[in-house]
């Protein structure tokens, strides 16, 4: 009897996971990890906005390596899972190839653009927010010279630090800005060691502000600024928090918004390329009261101006991606 | 470049040398009592793992030093009644501990931190990063030679001194002699009524606690927390350097050094620009970044001369056929 009882229970069960498995949103998260305080803990956090509002719940997998692309996408959309969110570049080829075997799946990639029907390609103007903490960095920096800290060397993060290197040239024309990238494959995105190192050798070299464009190993670069008692610059998510008083700001990439637009629009999953602006809210600067008194009124003002002055139009700030050049910065 | 930037490259070089300096030593002992130990990763990664939790839960440094230690001979433990006890093949053995490594400090990372692997952050319990500069009130910035010499945390020490001691220890006592003996004849060992099996489980439990430095020296040192896959391949580039040193501890300092010097300068420069002396080349930071691997194939590949390794090395000991 209770044998059958705990049998029947368990079948009603699978049958309700099945039923809401129907219409769960899945989000992969890149090589990073999800907990790497940073682009891929902003999508985590999107997620769970959109869980916690509307009481759903969603699927998630981690990638720990690049032969699992494929097998993974392939695995949650034969689920049933829709839209399937995944969080960064190195997914575009795969989602391209995959993508128009699910034609009933709605697809959405995070700074990418992939041409399919059934996919929403959402990218990012990083380096408009980049100018932004560029031109803090700039105002902050008392020995004229700041760095930038990639993580894997591909184009997009070039745009991080081109609009940066703008921003730093805006505030101060003099300035001297090293550029350093950690690596040139997926494990640039989690060698906090290395990181510490570059900024420890980039504080050698006169740095006083390191801005952290890479992932997990930003968490490295943000410690050893911290030790080396100089500023630094986190990204995508708002890590002020991470070291009081050391974080001057955080270039904010709102992929949170992103992952919770998707989710929330679900299986009617508006597809084609979405750009998230300055003007659109989808990049910024982080304040709040761990930076508040490391960012002086006079930098405030001016980084508003500036922030006022890309929306209209009146401060054009180059995208390295467009022509794979730099003005004002070499790689 | 001037004086600052080679003092701070060669101050990089100690801090990236030591992991590998304490894992090529640990090496050294496994190898040279005719244990071969590809498990120096897995051993490193499980002591990174258990030190940086351990100093998380209780705020103490020297909890989490025992604890990775532990962490390490554990494996040890494993790695010696498979190879030593049971006679079983040593490199596969040693393939297993680094998997098994690999996958359990994420597990047990996730399940107990709920970080996805990592470790959270230390404050209290990592390890002084400058403790003689403190002791002294000097401000390592201001000299930077001092600070080339003194700014360092504890274990950059102890992996340096490691190197005379182990000289000593292999060549001057009665231990090392029957230690070198049993790698290169363990049936004379045997004859001369000296236990094998006892001098070859003595020596894995050294290569332990080396291990176990060289991972905490990673976790709580170098960073503040554990992160996934954070040796890197140390563990291997550790045993690159134990065949260039043909398995002798004063040549491993120097290829250490080497190994680490490499790195040093592939984090301070990305390209390498020629031109400034007068060749119109410039050195792709993807060349910098490779160098260590590329140095490590042609090491391998014989340059170096002849290393013959112990001649016992791989091999169970079998006391009667």
């Amino acid at each position: 009897m209770t044998l059958m009882k705990s049998l029947l229970g368990a079948s009603a069960l699978m049958a309700l996971t099945t039923v809401s498995a129907l219409a769960e949103p899945a989000i992969i998260y890149d090589v990073g990890g999800k907990n790497d305080k940073s682009f891929n803990e902003a999508a985590f956090n999107g997620a769970t906005k959109w869980a916690t509002e509307t009481g759903g719940t969603f699927k998630e997998l981690e990638m720990q390596n690049e032969a699992q692309r494929e097998q993974a996408l392939r695995q949650l959309a034969e689920s049933g899972a829709n839209p399937i969110v995944m969080t960064g570049f190195a997914f575009g080829d795969t989602l391209n190839a995959v993508a128009a075997d699910y034609p009933e799946t709605k697809f959405a990639i995070i700074d990418m653009v992939v041409d399919q029907p059934n996919v929403k390609s959402v990218v990012f103007t990083e380096e408009q927010g980049s100018y932004l903490v560029g031109l803090m960095a700039g105002l902050a920096s008392k020995t004229g010279t700041v760095g930038f800290i990639g993580g894997m060397d591909i184009p997009l993060i070039r745009k991080f630090g081109c609009g940066y290197a703008q921003g730093v040239m805006a505030a101060n024309p003099a300035a001297k800005v090293v550029l350093n990238m950690t690596g040139t494959d997926g494990s640039a995105w989690n060698n906090p060691v290395k990181g510490a190192e570059i900024a420890k050798s980039q504080q050698s070299q006169g740095a006083d502000v390191i801005y952290a464009a890479a992932g997990a190993t930003g968490v490295g670069v943000l410690q050893a600024a911290a030790d080396l008692k100089i500023l630094s610059i986190g990204v995508d998510s708002n890590q002020n928090y991470m070291h009081p008083g050391s974080v001057l700001t955080s270039m904010l990439k709102r992929v949170d918004n992103a992952v919770y637009e998707a989710f929330k629009e679900g299986a009617d999953l508006k597809t084609g390329i979405n750009v998230m602006d300055l003007a659109a809210g989808g990049v910024d600067y982080a304040m709040d009261e761990n930076n508040a008194p490391l960012v002086t009124d006079d930098m405030k003002a001016k980084v508003e101006a500036a922030k006022a002055g890309i929306i209209d139009g009146s401060i054009k700030v180059h995208d390295y991606m467009s022509d794979n050049t730099c003005p004002a910065a070499t790689f | 470049m001037d004086l600052i930037a080679i003092l701070q490259i060669l101050e990089s070089t100690i801090r990236m040398s030591t992991p590998l300096l304490f894992a090529c030593l640990a090496g050294l002992y496994s190898e040279r009592a005719g244990v071969f130990d590809i498990g120096l990763e897995g051993k490193m990664l499980a002591a990174a793992f258990a030190g940086a939790a351990a100093a998380a839960v209780t705020g103490s440094a020297l909890a989490g030093v025992l604890a990775g230690i532990g962490a390490a001979l554990i494996l040890a433990a494993v790695h010696g009644l498979a190879s030593i006890t049971f006679r079983g093949n040593q490199l596969i053995s040693g393939v297993a501990i680094n998997f098994f490594a690999s996958g359990l400090t994420i597990v047990l990372g996730a399940a107990w931190f709920g970080q996805g692997g990592q470790t959270p952050a230390l404050s209290e319990g990592r390890l002084a990063q400058t403790p003689i500069l403190d002791l002294f009130g000097i401000d390592g910035h201001a000299h930077p030679v001092l600070e080339l010499f003194l700014g360092h945390g504890i274990l950059v020490y102890v992996a340096l001194l490691a190197v005379p001691f182990t000289w000593w220890l292999l060549y001057r006592t009665r231990f090392g002699l029957r230690l070198r003996a049993v790698g290169e004849n363990p049936a004379a060992v045997d004859t001369a009524g000296v236990s094998v099996v006892r001098l070859r489980y003595a020596a894995v439990g050294i290569t332990a606690v080396l291990c176990g430095l060289a991972g905490v020296y990673m976790s709580m040192g170098l960073n503040t927390s554990f992160q996934r896959e954070m040796t890197a391949g140390r563990g291997y580039i550790a045993l690159a350097a134990l065949i260039f040193a043909k398995w002798k501890p004063v040549p491993a300092l120097w290829a250490c050094l080497l190994f680490g010097f490499l790195d040093a300068i592939s984090i301070r420069f990305q390209n390498i620009d020629l031109n400034g002396i007068g060749i119109p080349v410039v050195i792709p930071g993807q060349f910098t970044n490779a160098l260590p691997f590329i140095l490590t194939v042609i090491i391998l590949a014989g340059f170096v001369g002849k290393a013959i390794p112990p001649r016992a090395g791989g091999e169970p000991y079998v006391k009667e056929r």
